[in-house]
């Protein structure tokens, strides 16, 4: 991770802290590991406004941290190989907005 | 199939649009459904921040509205250009007006789902559409998690990303150009240094409402725009980036989130705030072009579902309300049994007369004309601002008419000549698509 995307991270991290979630215990993303080890681009791991996915080098997979997830399906449009299914968090799980 | 039903209508998503819908249509003496994936209205959606009234008008009488609790209301409004260090601003303020309200989403739809449910809405929170019930190629209801509704129709007020019509095949798949995405936070602050800080009144009947363009250092050619909004102890600061913009850049938005809030002109404005929530959305760029299609059998789209915003102007809960409303009265108003998608078709020929389809129609070039010009609107005319107030504010010892020279022909060196005539006509193409719209 180069400073400027660890900064990012971090700044992230604290944004995220401000919310609240009700956790579902199962992710509502689903990541098609085939599709992306052929992707050079990894859309997903800099569009996402949560950073909820990282690309793991030692065991060459894309992973999705789906708790952090702000429920606005960017990443879903912007993989070029649609490769992520993302469905809603199941009935009254994710994200809980009173600010916004 | 013999269906028992549930309701007359079901109306899927609970935002403006949704509950605008189940309003009109129970008004209209029909057993109506309104089902929301949120535990809480509202809680899961999010927006610049402020509701027009001319369209609650349409929707709820005055009596009603006085109880609407809102923060603030919005009546001055500043668009402004950002350079490296300073700002060009113009500022319309009327002090009298009442035509945006500053409200929160948690509070702004609890609000209409109590009014909704006084008429005698069904209101199902806490529950998700999965898909659609078909019959013979004719929607008959909703699957959610645990059950299946039954109903003549089905409004699709589900929002941007509406899965639904994208299930049924409505729509075309989204790609990233379709879409801005937006990233807010809200700030904590109280009240009186807010007061003091935009000269509003302790009453609540004043606020402010800015839009910033361009104010980023390095990233030259993107399409973005920043919001804020005063409530009443706290304030809203996001930016909108179009999603293909930040692909293309390898961007994260929460990155121009951040640069901004360092420039002079915003850090001014969240001076000792502190955050208490982050959150996103997509806001359709979809507009008339690419417009679903809006009827088929035994189902109608409103609100955003169907890409009905005008971002340029921040507009889209207007659009929801009164394309919900219209929705539910169409659902509502057949009474031969006949649900098919062109007996629904009412429903466009209804919304050709508003405001939605004329300003849709108006607007179908202007955002993809403007983003083509985004490096200029975003970074070139903001420091040619700056370099033309430099001119005339600092008493440099030059004289002035040297200097305009100067600055004038700068306009010819700086770029390719070819970069000013492609930004003439874009802005003539945008003047002429307006003035000659609907
Ligand atoms: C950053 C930003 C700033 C904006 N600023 C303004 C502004 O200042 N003023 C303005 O007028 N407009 C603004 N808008 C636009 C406005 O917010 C939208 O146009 C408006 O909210 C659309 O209303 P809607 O009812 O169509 O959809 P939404 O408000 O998105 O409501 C959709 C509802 O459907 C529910 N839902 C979705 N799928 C399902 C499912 N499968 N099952 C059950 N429930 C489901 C969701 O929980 C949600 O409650 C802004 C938008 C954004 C993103
Ligand atoms: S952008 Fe899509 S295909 Fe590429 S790594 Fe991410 S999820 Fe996989
Ligand atoms: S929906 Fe939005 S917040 Fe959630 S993972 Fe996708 S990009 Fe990130």
């Amino acid at each position: 991770m180069d400073d400027k995307t660890k900064k990012n991270s971090k700044s992230i991290q604290d944004k995220l802290a401000t919310i609240k979630y009700n956790c579902d215990n199962k992710s509502h993303i689903t990541i098609n590991q085939n599709k992306c080890s052929k992707c050079k681009e990894k859309v997903c791991t800099f569009i996402c406004p949560a950073n909820v996915y990282k690309f793991d080098e030692t065991a060459n997979e894309v992973v999705a941290q789906y708790e952090n997830c702000l429920e606005c399906g960017a990443c879903r449009i912007s993989c070029p190989k649609q490769a992520i299914d993302w469905h809603f968090p199941a009935s009254g799980c994710g994200i809980i907005l009173k600010n916004s | 199939m013999d269906i028992l039903y549930n309701a007359d209508i079901i109306v899927v998503g609970a935002g403006p649009a949704g509950i605008s819908a189940a309003i009109s249509a129970v008004r209209l003496g029909k057993k109506v459904v309104l089902i929301d994936r949120a535990k809480y209205p509202g809680s899961k959606n999010m927006y610049g921040g402020a509701v027009y009234s001319e369209a609650l008008k349409q929707i709820f009488d005055e009596k009603t509205l006085e109880t609407l609790p809102y923060e603030r209301i919005i009546n001055s409004n500043t668009w402004s250009f950002l350079n490296d260090t300073g700002s060009f601003d113009l500022t319309y303020n009327n002090s009298s007006s009442k035509s945006a309200y500053a409200i929160k989403r948690f509070n702004f739809e609890r609000w209409m789902i109590d009014q909704a449910k006084k008429e005698g809405v069904y209101y199902v929170p806490n529950t998700l559409v999965v898909d659609l019930l078909d019959d013979n190629g004719y929607v008959v209801g909703v699957q959610t998690e645990l059950e299946k509704y039954y109903s003549r129709v089905v409004i699709l007020a589900d929002g941007v990303n509406s899965f639904l019509a994208g299930k049924l095949g409505l729509r075309k798949e989204f790609v990233p150009k379709d879409m801005i995405l937006s990233v807010k936070e809200t700030f904590k602050l109280d009240k009186k240094t807010i007061e003091e800080r935009f000269r509003l009144k302790s009453d609540l009947s004043n606020g402010v409402a800015k839009m910033y363009f361009g104010g980023l250092k390095e990233v030259k050619n993107i399409f973005m725009m920043t919001y804020f909004y005063t409530f009443k102890d706290t304030l809203m600061l996001g930016v909108g980036v179009s999603l293909e913009d930040l692909k293309r850049n390898r961007l994260n938005i929460n990155e121009v989130l951040d640069e901004i809030k360092e420039h002079p002109d915003i850090k001014a404005l969240i001076k000792d705030a502190y955050p208490v929530e982050y959150s996103a959305h997509l806001i359709p760029e979809t507009g008339y072009k690419k417009m679903p299609k809006l009827t088929a059998n035994g189902v109608i789209i409103a609100g955003d579902a169907a890409g009905f915003i005008n971002s340029v102007h921040f507009e889209g809960t207007n659009f929801a309300l009164i394309s919900g409303k219209l929705a539910g009265e169409t659902a509502a108003s057949i009474n031969d049994f006949d649900y098919s998608g062109w007996n629904l078709s009412q429903y466009r020929k209804k919304l050709e007369k508003t405001f939605i389809m004329k300003d849709l129609y108006s607007y179908r070039n202007i955002i993809e004309n403007l983003s083509k010009r985004s490096g200029s609107l975003s970074y070139y005319y903001p420091k040619k601002i700056k370099e033309f107030f430099e001119i005339i504010t600092s008493a440099n010892c030059i004289s002035k008419s040297s200097q305009i020279r100067k600055f004038s022909f700068s306009f010819l060196r700086d770029r390719n000549i070819t970069e000013l005539l492609k930004d003439i006509t874009t802005f003539i193409k945008c003047g002429i698509d307006i003035f000659f719209g609907k």
